[in-house]
């Protein structure tokens, strides 16, 4: 292989790597928006407070002097995934449950304001600074040619895209298999019907939210690890990104958010390989833009019919 | 003599200034098929709205077995046993037959996640009994063979059919239909005729019924009530109806 061919197939690692964690964010926002058709906010800040509670789990579980990682790690995943699904369930039902019925731009202000009070309840309670966690998973498989360039494929980027995997095949499954999956569908094409067939619709919501919430924050977990630091001020961009990933793909589709997620990771990766680094997201809300121009309904999202 | 199952009282609906529907009375009796006639306009949806919880009434009682329902949630009422369906078809378009059967059968199925996960035995015979129930509504609608379609594929005849089979599987006491015959060709509206007398002669159900299809309504009502401009107008047997002369003058005009 050449040397321009290895350097894009690691750049073709790194954006599949990123774009998977762009994917399981936006899956929350993709799930909120086809149920209640609304874009909640403040889902950025809750991959925000995952990342910070699995940092904190880590580093306490490692201050006690617990030495095996994968344990470590599976507890910091199930705490983060309880109390970010927590946070998930009662930003519903604080800022946007009460609202239901009203204008359509309400619960969107609503989660605006959602989520600066989280970013700034999380400056308060752990400082505005970043704060850093030494690798935890170190090492990979190097291949190429030494002499040209050499492409690295770490154990993290392996596991994120694992994670990743586990994760969207379950919530595939959960949806098109599950009880709760089906109502959740249905409650998505037509709420008022849902509700008259005997179903509260309140609760299915209630249920995205949850199982958006707990995405964010294995994306949390993930990105906290890759980067090894984190700050109250991540959730903001990382969920203008996921944002962007669900409508590239069609907002309100599941499969969509996950297209959309890799190949935004994968543009960026490319731009900032290619292009000034500063240009990644020059690109990716300038694709924003296009999308929203040209094609409205995204990749795989049906166009909006008018109801009746 | 049968037992009284919805008792409407003074029911009146005002959205502002406008009262859309005007101090109605209406009661519906075990097994029974009773219809609600009337121009259009005349507030016969309103009605419906009322009972069905997505209106909250402003004013009057709607007591169903014996309880009063007014102002309740939706989906309560809805599992009380009295469950509507609209002037248009709502189905899960985007769901096949089986799933739009299996939605409706949500609550039946009411197990927690951990059951569903695990598959216990008690879960798995609650899913095998809904789709046995599912299965046993298709086919009294003839809609068994296609099943697997997805539901907004069919052809309109069947879409309302389906819409009918889907209330059935929720278990309800009283149907309400909202013009289920409308778009329907003569011989649909004859097959949808035999369904609803099929469902109160053999399943014991009751049916309140809006439809402006006079033949379907005469042909089938055990008890008929005319509402015009929100407000009462008559009511009584087929025959007595038709030979009401402030029926007849409402819709016809006067001469």
């Amino acid at each position: 292989m050449t040397e321009a061919s290895l350097y894009l197939l690691q750049q073709l690692i790194n954006g599949l790597t990123i774009g998977s964690t762009y994917a399981l964010i936006a899956i929350g926002y993709t799930m909120v928006y086809g149920i209640i058709g609304m874009i909640n906010f403040a889902h950025g800040e809750i991959y925000m407070i995952g990342s910070y509670i699995s940092f904190i789990v880590i580093a306490g579980l490692l201050g006690m002097g617990m030495v095996a990682l994968p344990v470590i790690l599976l507890i910091a995943l199930i705490v983060a995934v309880l109390i970010a699904s927590t946070y998930g369930w009662t930003i519903e039902r604080v800022a946007y449950r009460p609202l239901r019925g009203s204008n359509r731009l309400i619960p969107l202000i609503s989660a605006i304001g959602m989520s600066i009070f989280l970013q700034n309840y999380v400056v308060l309670a752990q400082g505005a600074r970043d704060i850093a966690l030494p690798p935890q998973i170190s090492g990979g498989w190097n291949f190429g040619d030494p002499q040209l360039f050499e492409v690295s494929l770490s154990y993290m980027q392996l596991i994120i895209w694992a994670a990743t995997f586990v994760c969207m095949t379950a919530l595939t499954l959960f949806i098109s298999r599950s009880r709760i999956g089906r109502a959740c569908r249905a409650c998505a094409e037509d709420r008022g019907m849902t509700n008259l067939l005997g179903i509260d619709t309140d609760r299915t919501i209630a249920m995205t939210f949850i199982i958006g919430a707990a995405l964010a924050a294995v994306a949390g977990l993930l990105l906290g690890l890759y980067y090894g630091v984190v700050n109250p001020f991540v959730g903001f961009i990382a969920g203008l990104k996921a944002f962007t990933a669900a409508v590239l793909g069609g907002i309100g589709s599941i499969p969509g958010a996950m297209l959309g997620g890799l190949i935004l990771g994968v543009t960026e990766a490319l731009t900032s390989a290619y292009f000034p680094s500063e240009y990644k997201d020059v690109v990716s809300f300038g694709l924003l833009v296009l999308i929203l121009l040209f094609r409205p309904s995204g990749l795989l999202g049906k166009p909006e019919v008018e109801k009746v | 003599m049968s037992q009284l199952l919805l008792d409407v009282n003074g029911l009146t609906m005002r959205f502002g200034g406008l009262v859309a529907v005007n101090n109605v009375n209406l009661s519906v009796h075990n097994r029974q098929i009773v219809s609600i006639i009337g121009p259009n306009g005349a507030g016969k949806t309103t009605v419906f709205n009322c009972l069905s919880g997505f209106y909250i009434p402003s004013d009057g009682s709607v007591v169903f077995k014996g309880e009063q329902i007014a102002g309740l949630k939706d989906f309560r009422i809805s599992r009380k046993g009295l469950v509507r369906t609209f002037q248009h078809v709502r189905l899960f378009s985007n769901m096949t037959v089986i799933e739009n059967m299996l939605v409706a059968q949500h609550r039946h199925l009411n197990t927690n996640l951990l059951a569903g996960l695990l598959k216990t035995t008690h879960y798995k015979r609650l899913e095998q009994e809904a789709m046995d129930r599912a299965a046993y509504w298709l086919e009294q609608v003839d809609m068994l063979e296609f099943a697997n379609r997805e539901a907004g594929n069919l052809a309109y005849g069947q879409q309302r059919r389906l819409e009918i089979a889907r209330c059935m599987v929720t278990q309800p006491e009283l149907l309400l239909l909202d013009e289920p015959a409308a778009g329907l060709n003569p011989r649909e509206t004859k097959q949808l005729d035999e369904l609803i007398v099929q469902l109160r002669d053999e399943h014991e159900i009751s049916v309140l019924l809006i439809e402006h299809d006079m033949s379907l309504v005469m042909g089938i009502s055990d008890h008929i009530y005319v509402i015009a401009q929100g407000t009462p107008l008559a009511d009584g047997t087929p025959e007595e109806v038709k030979n009401n002369p402030d029926v007849i003058k409402a819709y016809l005009g006067e001469e």
